[in-house]
């Protein structure tokens, strides 16, 4: 398997001396075979389409990812990539003209894309909770906050009123409410988007959920405020082992809070891997790329570098790969040919260069280069590539 | 000083001008800080293109059925800095703090309710109608939101050539700058015919860099010009805005909430808390050399993008209090961990405790304790857990 070109290969070193490598086809997964157990959370191969009246808008197309109890995975990417469509897939909350085209959600051996909406019911903030973006649009604000506790309490457990609302005001004196009793009786416009989006978590956790998804809790906040809401969200995980999708594009937020990172783009996952490794060496040249592109505090740079261009409209995609139009890396396969998601060294990765059968220069053949995945593919019983134009 | 708000009112029609009187609060008057700390007037050979002194803006609140003024907003309360020609002076604080409101006083898209704005030397705050024409073509503002502040029923060329029309230059003249100006930043001189909605959100906001520079400017305040792109898009507009900056011989009064942005693009930083400037530095020394304790608490509160580093977070209590109703005395003092009484009962002065490094810029803090909150600083922190200096 190992490459015989030697040259430009500066990109894989881990590929050349690594003879595991050679297991390249990634995503083994579907139907569970060979899945560890303790994964809480396993989404296969999911796709969700919007059908709006200007075409379809692939949202989330084909994306794979798991979660361990207790973990906490980051997902990070540019705005519009499918970040929260996937959380909303994911609890089910996806409406016309919104549809889950394909895939799998496990949920504790449970699939939650064919889950009924009684069975959802049951498992959404009780199981699963999530906090929105948006603080201020998922409270209502005709009721005081404390009673939206309450009744999140009482839907899925059978509390006493007074039992409850002793748990509603102890939630908010956890989640850092100052004198909670008093603010029980407040309207959510009363309080600032801080003091809301801990009222969410509050909800969110009223049920010691086992899978907690945050999507972009913090964005809205200042880094103070961030600060607490951050603090507050590691001591759930310790204290109540509350596995956390966090959903974020603060590349700084990921770093401290999140073990194992999803880089998406363009409704494609396109790096997974553990977050030491990911900060460490970025294998897919669009993490590469935001990793240069942003200023780090203390570390002060002359220039940043930039990723040229912008996302690809996602009702109209590239037959190749989707960044190709602005990876510095093209070869004349990546726009032809969409790469699978590549394990490497434990990683995934979704692009060319990690694939052993190509050769990572970019003069080199198009023909030649499809030959020689053809061969290496039938070597590997992988379906053929599709006849490049 | 006082009287300046009645002036001239051709811009900001919302209020009447004699809505507030700052004398009322006799608090807030406790130091003229005319010549401003750390750099008085005589003898200072510095080159400043913008002076600000004792600047107040109040917004009316009105309520009840009669719609009266109830109460008012000191969204800026007394600040004073000093802008240095070609320089970047980034300002940075928390959402309310009155960043923006300081950006639009300075260049009086609205008025000030207090204090004097010197201008290469003219007092903006005293000019007529006509002078201010006159000194605007100087001063531009670049938004925060790029897709608002185009105007979506023009092509874009249109409103980058906005501003010749204006001062009355000629059809050619327009066309070849908008064109000039459109290339210069990264953008096709086609473009000009198409609207807003086709281009990106980054794309739209070169237009409002593009927009800002016809009329060759030599002070433009950035308010907030990235927050609202992506990371990748964020670096594409601070280049060009750097290379600008070369080019024209640009000074910034850049405004950003994200203290990393700041750090990158400014020779100098400044930190708003509630209205007042809370310290005011060079870059490295406000960095390295954080003072004020809620610059202390904002700059630890980043989190670095760099999982080997694991900060000790200085986790400030409760919320940012209303504007309406400030703290007294040091209006940090609610949420200081350092706080003594004297910080309830008097308000820090304005002063200049000295740079560090001897050949920078004063340091100018405003806490009653400033020469006791010594911390290790960032770059000794990142050293310290990495063994090198930086990443790059
Ligand atoms: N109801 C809908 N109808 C049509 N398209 C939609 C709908 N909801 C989302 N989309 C599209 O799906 C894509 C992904 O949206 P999503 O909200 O997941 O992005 P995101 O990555 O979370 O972005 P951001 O960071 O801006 O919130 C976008 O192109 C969006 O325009
Ligand atoms: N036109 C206005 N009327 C009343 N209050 C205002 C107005 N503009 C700003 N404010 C208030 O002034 C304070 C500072 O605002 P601003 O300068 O916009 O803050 P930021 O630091 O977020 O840019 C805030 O409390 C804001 O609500
Ligand atoms: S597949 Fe090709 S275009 Fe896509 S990221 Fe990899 S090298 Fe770049
Ligand atoms: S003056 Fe007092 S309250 Fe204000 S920052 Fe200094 S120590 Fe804290
Ligand atoms: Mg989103
Ligand atoms: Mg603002």
């Amino acid at each position: 398997m190992q490459n015989t070109n030697d040259s430009a290969t500066s990109m894989k070193p881990d590929l050349a001396n690594d003879g595991a490598a050679g297991s390249v086809k990634a995503d083994p997964t579907s139907g569970g075979a060979g899945a560890s157990n303790d994964d809480l959370l396993r989404v296969e191969g999911l796709k969700t389409y919007f059908y709006t009246e200007d075409g379809i808008v692939k949202a989330v197309d084909g994306i794979d990812f798991s979660l361990k109890r207790g973990e906490v995975l980051g997902i990070a990417g540019e705005s519009g990539c499918g970040k929260s469509v996937t959380s909303l897939t994911i609890m089910r909350l996806i409406s016309q003209p919104g549809k889950i085209v394909a895939g799998h959600i496990w949920f504790d051996g449970k699939d939650l894309a064919t889950a009924t909406e009684d069975e959802m019911t049951k498992i959404r903030g009780n199981r699963i909770s999530m906090i929105f973006q948006q603080p201020t649009s998922c409270l209502n604000p005709v009721f005081k906050v404390g009673d939206q506790i309450v009744e999140v309490l009482k839907v899925h457990k059978r509390m006493s009123d007074r039992a409850a609302k002793d748990r509603a005001v102890e939630l908010l004196t956890m989640v850092g409410i100052p004198s909670a009793k008093k603010r029980y009786d407040s309207y959510p416009h009363e309080m600032s988007g801080g003091m809301c989006q801990r009222v969410m978590i509050a909800m969110g956790l009223a049920n010691e959920p086992e899978l907690l998804i945050a999507d972009e809790p913090t964005t809205a906040l200042d880094v103070t405020i961030q600060a607490q809401i951050l603090e507050l969200m590691k001591a759930l995980k310790k204290d109540i082992n509350t596995a956390i999708i966090l959903i974020t594009h603060d590349l700084g937020v990921m770093a401290e809070m999140a073990e194992r990172m999803v880089i998406m783009y363009a409704g494609k996952v396109v790096e997974q891997t553990d977050t030491n490794s990911l900060f460490e060496s970025p294998k897919h040249p669009y993490t590469q790329g935001l990793l240069a592109s942003i200023p780090v505090l203390g570390q002060v740079r002359d220039r940043l570098e930039v990723i040229p261009g912008t996302v690809p409209s996602l009702r109209n995609l590239p037959p190749g790969c989707r960044f190709a139009a602005r990876c510095p890396r093209q070869m004349p396969i990546c726009v032809d040919e969409e790469p699978d998601l590549l394990k490497v060294h434990g990683r995934s990765v979704r692009c060319w260069l990690y694939h052993p059968a190509i050769d990572p220069d970019p003069t080199a053949c198009a023909d030649q280069t499809l030959d020689k995945l053809n061969t290496y593919r039938q070597t590997q019983q992988e379906p053929p590539a599709a006849a490049a134009k | 000083m006082a009287t300046n708000a009645n002036n001239v009112n051709e811009l900001d029609n919302r209020e009447p001008a004699d809505a507030i009187k700052p004398s009322e609060n006799g608090a807030n008057t406790p130091v003229q800080h005319i010549t401003g700390v750390g750099g008085g007037v005589t003898g200072d050979s510095t080159d400043y293109i913008m002076r600000v002194q004792n600047l107040k803006k109040y917004f009316p609140v009105r309520g009840g059925v009669l719609q009266r003024v109830v109460g008012q907003v000191k969204a800026v309360d007394g600040v004073n800095f000093d802008v240095r020609r070609g320089e970047t002076l980034g300002l940075v604080g928390e959402s309310g703090c009155g960043k923006t409101t300081v950006g639009r006083t300075v260049l009086r898209l609205l008025n000030p309710t207090g204090g004097n704005v010197l201008f290469e030397g003219r007092d903006l705050t005293t000019l007529n109608a006509g002078e201010m024409k006159k000194t605007r073509r100087n001063m531009q503002i670049i938004f925060q939101d790029p897709y608002s502040s185009l105007d979506p029923r023009v092509p874009i060329g249109q409103s980058v050539g906005e501003g010749l029309l204006i001062h009355g230059f000629s059809r050619e003249e327009r066309e070849q700058t908008v064109r000039d100006m459109l290339k210069r930043v990264g953008l096709h001189p086609e473009h000009a015919r198409r609207y807003p909605h086709e281009f990106s959100g980054g794309q739209r906001q070169r237009i409002g860099i593009a927009r800002a520079l016809t009329m060759h400017p030599s002070f433009i305040v950035a308010d907030e010009p990235v927050s609202a792109l992506d990371v990748s898009i964020q670096s594409q507009v601070l280049n060009i805005l750097k290379d600008l900056q070369q080019e024209f011989k640009l000074t910034y009064l850049f405004i950003a909430h994200n203290l990393s942005v700041v750090e990158h693009i400014s020779d100098r930083v400044g930190v708003m808390y509630l209205g007042k400037m809370a310290e005011l530095a060079d870059r490295d020394e406000l960095f390295n050399n954080p003072r004020h304790p809620y610059t202390q608490a904002l700059l630890s509160a980043i989190p670095i993008p760099d999982p080997r580093i694991r900060r000790d977070r200085i986790i400030l209590k409760g919320d940012v209090p209303s504007p309406l109703n400030p703290p007294s005395g040091c209006r940090f003092h609610t949420r200081c961990w350092l706080a003594q009484q004297i910080c309830s009962d008097q308000e820090p002065e304005w002063r200049d405790i000295g740079s560090e490094n001897a050949t920078a810029h004063p340091h100018l803090v405003a806490c009653h304790f400033a020469e006791q909150t010594k911390v290790k600083g960032l770059a000794n922190e990142i050293k310290e857990q990495l063994g090198t200096d930086t990443k790059v």
